[in-house]
């Protein structure tokens, strides 16, 4: 007895030091610390070479296209059925054509979009998209320099030469619970969206479909009727989880945690991802919802909505897509043009 | 020769047969005590005889109606797959009626209904535990210390499950049940209401919690420190103080100037422990109610220091603009 109980005892001890030391999921020192903030405030930002160098790897840029002349006959005197890039020259338009094919084309280059027997054809959904998409890549170029900066975007921002993009997202259908169990308003599961929390298990719907504001502390401090609540709390606290994922930051790269809502507190980093924020929204509305009719059944998601973008779709885990680099100064042909 | 000096157990004083304790008015003796060898190791290794009665059996009742609704809902919400329960466990939560239902006694049992049960059959299971906590203190002459110490934990829970979700007009205020999301909540709690550690009531809990422990740590060094001149009984060395005591005060003369007395250390004690959950309840009972931004509260009280601004100024991009 007394025995078996020092065995079990010593049986538990070492399992549970095994699940500790090997399942934690622990990152491999030496962790690299940048402070960012005034002393003592815990403003910095941690990374370690093994991280730093997975991420240079993951964000190579594409091989670069020779520029083209905007001289010389339009676009639209070449080719037939020019709907999107009709200022461009013939010579700008095969290389924006080019890019596609090696940027989103994926395996099958030109003919994921195009039929091979008559490039003009519409017949192919993917050609609908695209179109739309070019659009939409330049509306971001032209009116959302308040996030994008003068760095902007190209298709290769996204897609890094695949058809789709790897960061993209559907609403789910949650946690439908039959019958009168609880259904939790969606709280209480982990995933990748919420950093594996307890809270809101689908902030982007609720958040990124949608317009206002998402604070939710008080700006004064007495109170002067309800203001947030504690669920609306936790929906902002998720997508703030998937913003940090998204970005491989942590709060502070934005925030002086002492006062998240405090703007005079915060970083100017703050101000560009509030415009992130609006700008996923807009996109969104405008670009990707109504493309629901286009897509087959297949592209959309369980509850038939359109495959729509959220941080990560550009950012890929580093807060500067392709870690600053700037593609869109290399192709005026998809920038610089207001749409609408 | 064995003596209590180690800090692993050693010894097991261990009786022949099970102790009975003293006797008792209108009871009958019931023994069914038993030892456990391993068991001696952490405490004393006698187990039992162990006293239920009615407020007992009562509470056991009450706390296993609450366990049973939220476990089964937390099943529900895996659509009851095991596997799923034992892996999302941590995650699995039981949430409280959303904002718009405020303090609606009856609302949707799946969106709210369960949780108000779960929340006042544990609150009837806690409370006749309380209730035979008491009685058994009274039954054994004993003072009530246990109990009331046990009522400030009971404050806390009440205040942050129903006195503030009350006073705020919505049960959507109260703690989620959950291990995560009752921690999840803990943080957009202090997050919504504008850091909690600028709260001063906030601020007296934790140095009663962290007093808590570190008074325990104080009494428990001492006390195995002079157990090798029978200071571990400090019932005893309360009525008849012997060299354990006096070499125990002279320690803490020596080493602070001052000292706890043998039977002040467990006041001291209790109401770090007692204080702790009732201060803490007075801070989360003003939250939202008389303040809204603990911080900004803070700021103008003088609490929040200002630091030098390193960043560009940085100013609301929603302020003044149509979005």
């Amino acid at each position: 007895m007394r025995i078996a109980g020092i065995l079990l005892g010593g049986v538990i001890v070492f399992l549970l030091t095994f699940a500790m030391l090997f399942t934690a999921g622990w990152t491999a020192p030496p962790i690299v610390s940048t402070q960012s903030g005034y002393r003592g405030t815990a403003m910095d930002q941690l990374t370690t070479p093994a991280i730093q160098k997975a991420l240079k790897a993951a964000n190579v840029p594409p091989d670069p296209i020779d520029p083209a002349s905007p001289d010389g006959d339009k676009a639209t005197a070449t080719y037939q059925n020019v709907q999107v890039l009709t200022d461009l020259s013939a010579d700008q338009f095969n290389r924006v054509m080019l890019g596609l094919a090696a940027w989103v084309g994926g395996e099958q280059g030109c003919a994921y979009c195009h039929n091979p027997d008559n490039m003009a054809d519409d017949s192919m959904y993917t050609k609908k998209v695209a179109r739309r998409m070019l659009q939409m890549t330049r509306h971001i170029n032209a009116d959302w320099q308040a996030h994008v900066g003068a760095t902007g975007v190209t298709c290769y921002t996204c897609h890094r030469g695949q058809p789709v993009p790897l960061y993209i997202w559907h609403t789910q259908p949650g946690q439908e619970v039959a019958g009168f169990a609880a259904t939790n308003d969606g709280f209480g599961h982990p995933n990748k969206t919420n950093g594996s929390t307890a809270l809101s298990g689908d902030p982007l719907t609720p958040l990124l479909e949608a317009k206002g504001n998402i604070r939710v502390q008080a700006t004064q401090a007495l109170p002067v009727g309800y203001g947030a609540s504690i669920q609306s709390t936790e929906r902002t606290y998720s997508l703030m989880m998937s913003i940090s994922k998204s970005l491989g930051v942590n709060c502070t790269f934005c925030h002086n945690t002492r006062e998240f809502g405090q703007w005079a507190e915060s970083t100017p980093q703050r101000v560009t991802a509030w415009h992130g924020i609006q700008m996923v929204r807009d996109l969104n509305a405008a670009y990707l919802d109504p493309l629901q009719s286009v897509f087959p059944a297949t592209r959309l998601g369980p509850l038939g909505d359109s495959p729509k973008i959220y941080c990560a779709t550009c950012h890929q885990g580093v807060n500067k897509p392709l870690l600053g680099v700037s593609l869109a100064k290399d192709w005026p042909e998809l920038g610089g043009v207001v749409t609408k | 020769m064995s003596s209590y000096q180690n800090i692993f157990t050693q010894v097991q004083v261990r009786p022949s047969h099970p102790e009975e304790g003293v006797a008792v008015p209108h009871m009958t003796r019931d023994t069914g005590a038993f030892f456990v060898d391993l068991l001696g190791k952490f405490g004393n290794a006698q187990i039992g005889p162990i006293y239920l009665g009615g407020l007992g059996i009562l509470s056991l009742t009450f706390g296993f109606i609450a366990f049973e609704i939220i476990g089964l809902n937390m099943l529900a919400s895996v659509h009851w797959s095991p596997i799923q329960f034992v892996r999302q466990l941590p995650w699995l939560a039981l949430e409280p009626p959303r904002p718009e239902y405020g303090l609606k006694i009856f609302p949707p049992l799946n969106e709210g209904g369960w949780w108000l049960m779960a929340g006042f059959f544990l609150t009837m299971s806690l409370l006749s535990w309380w209730a035979r906590m008491y009685r058994r203190a009274r039954a054994l002459g004993l003072g009530t210390h246990t109990a009331w110490a046990f009522a400030a934990a009971i404050w806390l829970y009440l205040v942050l499950g129903f006195i503030r979700p009350v006073l705020m007009g919505h049960w959507s205020e109260a703690v989620p049940f959950g291990i995560f999301p009752h921690l999840d909540w803990t943080a957009a709690f202090s997050i919504r209401y504008g850091n909690l550690f600028y709260n001063p009531f906030h601020m007296l809990s934790i140095a009663f919690l962290y007093g808590s422990a570190l008074l325990f740590a104080m009494h428990g060094a001492t006390i195995l420190a002079v157990g090798r001149y029978g200071g571990e009984r400090e019932i005893e060395q309360i009525l008849d103080r012997g060299t354990a005591s006096e070499r125990a005060a002279l320690f803490w003369r020596w080493t602070m100037g001052f000292n706890a007395t043998m039977e002040s250390i467990h006041r001291w004690a209790w109401w770090f422990a007692v204080l702790c959950p009732f201060v803490g309840g007075i801070g989360i009972l003003l939250t939202g109610t008389v303040v809204d931004n603990w911080y900004l509260w803070g700021v103008h009280h003088g609490i929040a220091p200002a630091y030098p601004h390193v960043f560009p100024a940085v100013v609301d991009p929603a302020s003044g603009a149509s979005q």
